[in-house]
Order: C-alpha cells, then structure tokens, then sequence
C-alpha cells in the first residue's frame, strides 16, 4: 500500500535574489525511512507541483548528506535545521519547507552563508603557524583539554543559530554565536592563545560579543550540541578582564 | 575606543540597571512598605529620605542619569531584534521577549510616575500617603500602577540574571540554572512587597 501514500510539501520558493517569495505545493510519493533531501530529489527528477503543472525543480543546498557539512540547513516545519537529517516519518505534514531567511536568498532554498565566512575571517579563527623560518613545535596540549575543545570544533558552519537567533537581523550587525564561540576554541589552544588579546578586541568591537541578548536559542537549536552560551559567557568574562586591562593595567597581551 | 562604543555601552547598560537603578527601586519598594504600617510610619519614612542631605544631588547622580542611560539604551536594543518566540518557544526566549516588553512599560509607567509625583512636588505639591491614596483610589490608576510595579520587579529580577551572564559570572549552565531559581525568588519577593504597598494605600 506504500506506493499509494503521498507526502505533501509546501515549499516557499524565490526566483532570484530581488524577487518576491511565492508557496508552491507538492506530492511526493511515501518510501519508507525518505528523508526531505531525497523527497527533493524527488521533486527534481520530476519537477510537477500538485496542481500537476509543469514547474521549475525547487533549488536546494546540500554536500555531505550526513549533517557534517552544513550545506543543506533549511527552515522545516517553522525550526531551522539540517534537511539530511531531518526524517519524514518525524515531521508533521504537511511539512514546509522554507530558506533560512537570516542570510540573502539566492534563489528558492539556497541562502548564501558568507556572512559566516567573513565573521570567521574577522575574528582570525585560525591558528597562525606561518613563519619565515621553521618556527618549531608549539607547546603541548592537555588530553583533556583536547577532547574539550574537540566539541567546540564540531561547529560546521551551518547558520542555524544564527537563523534562530532574535538579535541576528538585517538591524543589527551581530556575527552572531558560531563565530564567537570559535574565538574560545582558537584562544584555548596552546599556540592559537598567542593571538587571544587581538582575538577579545575584535569581538568587543561592532557586531561582537555586546549584540548578544541571552536568549539562548542557539545553544537550544544548535545540532552539533555545541555549549554556545556557555562560550559566550565565557567571553564575557574574558573580555571583562580584557577591558580593565586595557584600561587599568600595562600588560594589554 | 570608538570601536569600543557599542561593547562599553551595553556593559554600561547592564551594570547601571542593577547599581544603582535596580538598588534604588528596592530601596523605593521598601520605602513604600511602610504604608502597611500606617500613613504616620509612612509618610516618616518618606519624610525622612525626602529630607537627606544633598537630595538633589543624591537624586541625579543615583536616579536620574543612571535610568535616562538604561532606558534609553534600551529603547535602542528593543528596536534592534526580531523577536521569534513563537518558532522558539524556549524559556529564556519568552523571558528575552518579556525582558523587552516590561522595559517599554517600564519608560511609560517612570515617565508618569514621576510627573504625578516628583515633578508635582517640585511644583510644590507634598508627596506623602494621602497623595498616593487619591491616585490608587482611581481603579484604572490602580491596574496601572500594579502592571508598573510588577514590570519593574520582573525587568530587575531578569536583568540581575542576565547582568550575571553579561559579566561573565554564571558561566556554567548549572550557575546560571541556579540564578534562573535566584532570580525567580528576588522576584517574587520584590512583588509581593510591592503589592503589598499598593494595597496599603486603598486599605
């Protein structure tokens, strides 16, 4: 009876980054264990809504297809998430598929993330080990204290907190959590802790740390688990003490 | 620093919300508590703070630069989200939310407040419990005072729990699971003496 059952979808579509959104609705055929990138698939090998026109197949993002890239992250049923991971036998339907409207749509349910990438860049979240000459081993990291940060690292970029964040709009200038939270993990490595103080300034300037109003979504939303607002607390303490200082002491590094 | 402004002023936001704004209103609830105990011990008490020495010094520096600062301030950080407690129901979203909306409550209600009261004593009406009596004696008067009064003491017991995040004092989530319980309490007991107060006056 499988072949008869339909999964009905209600997709919010744009045909290019200037215009206006519009729903269009499909019915995909029910398969067993189907998740909403392969009902996408679906819709693209046979791009007919359920009116039964002949319509344009829906454009999505998506690389890894197994929620470590962060390619393919949607708003489904109202919540951002990953549509890798996200079941059709979990969802409630008809399930509505939307782009993750934080970021500038660049058509139906592709988003262009590079505000993320630009966050990264902005707080240098690397670990400069470039040098004119062979600068040697840097100092030892605790196991411990790698397999903490191990967790910080999972972050994939993906946008969600963002997305679910109140304060993240087109009226604020907020980089947002991710990014912040990858200025804990690259100042609590043994080398990337060279750059700390350089690091705390960046975020206490525009956009950084200050813009975040605790609502806590994004620890709530975030799909790796990664303690988000724990990092940002933690921040809030470092550049406590970075800004006096900055302000009473002599040792600004 | 002028790329230090925004970080500086929203520091400054939350540590002005608790001292001396948050301080003084406890003050100012406490104060107020004295008309359970009658219109003499009432109108002592606020004889007495009416009577400090450098009063009007006293009143710029604790209350009227601090809490022109944060409301403000505050105005503009309303304006700066898009609140979404309904896609994320979340505690701390609701309380985000709420936190945003008892503030601007909280600019309308000071505002008359302190016209009904400070301004007109400046105009040399005497601020004592008669003059309370005859504004809470209004029924619309009333409601209005006691959403005042319990936005204030909500805006103070969930500022002083963000003010604690904000500083980078409750890092863990246990710590701040803890001050949610904390805070819930100081707001609780805020009210109830708040509310009592009121009553005092239409007793």
């Amino acid at each position: 009876m499988s072949e008869n059952k339909k999964v009905r979808f209600i997709i919010t579509r744009q045909d290019d980054p200037e215009s206006q959104p519009y729903q269009e609705e499909f019915l995909v055929d029910y398969r067993p264990n189907m998740n909403v990138i392969s009902a996408l698939m679906e819709i693209r090998r046979n791009p007919v809504n359920a009116k039964g026109e002949k319509t344009t197949p829906v454009v999505w993002d998506m690389n890894c297809l197994e929620e470590v890239c962060g390619a393919c992250s949607m708003v489904i049923n109202g919540k951002a998430r990953q549509s890798c991971t996200a079941l059709v036998d979990q969802l409630e339907q008809p399930i509505r598929l939307e782009p993750m409207k934080t970021f500038p749509v660049v058509r139906d349910l592709l988003i262009d993330r590079s505000r993320m990438f630009d966050a990264l860049k902005r707080v240098k979240a690397w670990i400069p080990i470039d040098g004119t000459y062979d600068l040697g081993p840097g100092p030892r990291m605790a196991e411990t204290k790698r397999q903490w940060a191990y967790e910080l690292s999972k972050c994939m970029t993906c946008g969600v907190c963002l997305e679910a964040c109140p304060n993240v709009n087109d009226k604020n200038d907020f980089i947002g959590p991710a990014p912040l939270s990858q200025v804990r993990l690259f100042n609590a490595h043994p080398t990337g802790e060279m750059n700390k103080a350089e690091r705390l300034e960046t975020i206490m300037g525009d956009g950084g740390l200050a813009d975040c109003g605790n609502s806590q979504n994004c620890v709530q939303s975030c799909p790796k688990g990664i303690p988000l607002t724990t990092s940002i607390a933690a921040l809030n303490r470092d550049t406590a003490i970075q800004s006096f200082k900055n302000f009473f002491g002599s040792d600004k590094i | 620093m002028a790329e230090n402004r925004e970080f500086m002023n929203r520091r400054l936001h939350s540590l002005l919300g608790v001292i001396p704004v948050g301080i003084f209103l406890v003050q100012h609830l406490i104060v107020n508590h004295f008309a359970t105990r009658g219109p003499e011990a009432f109108n002592a008490a606020a004889g007495f703070m009416e009577n400090l020495p450098f009063r009007i010094i006293l009143e710029f520096v604790v209350i009227y630069i601090p809490i022109l600062f944060h409301a403000i301030y505050g105005l503009f950080i309303v304006f700066q989200a898009k609140n979404n407690t309904r896609r994320y129901g979340f505690f701390r979203n609701h309380m985000f939310l709420w936190q945003r909306i008892t503030g601007v409550i909280l600019v309308i209600f000071i505002a008359w407040h302190v016209w009904e009261t400070r301004i007109q004593a400046a105009f040399g009406a005497e601020v004592n419990y008669d003059m309370m009596a005859d504004i809470l004696s209004s029924p619309f008067m009333l409601i209005f005072y006691i959403i005042g009064v319990l936005s204030a003491t909500f805006h103070f017991s969930n500022g002083l729990w963000s003010f604690f995040v904000s500083w980078g004092i409750t890092v863990s989530p246990r710590s701040q699971h803890i001050m949610t319980y904390v805070t819930v309490g100081i707001f609780i007991i805020l009210s109830v003496i708040g509310m009592r107060a009121l009553f005092a006056f239409i007793a």
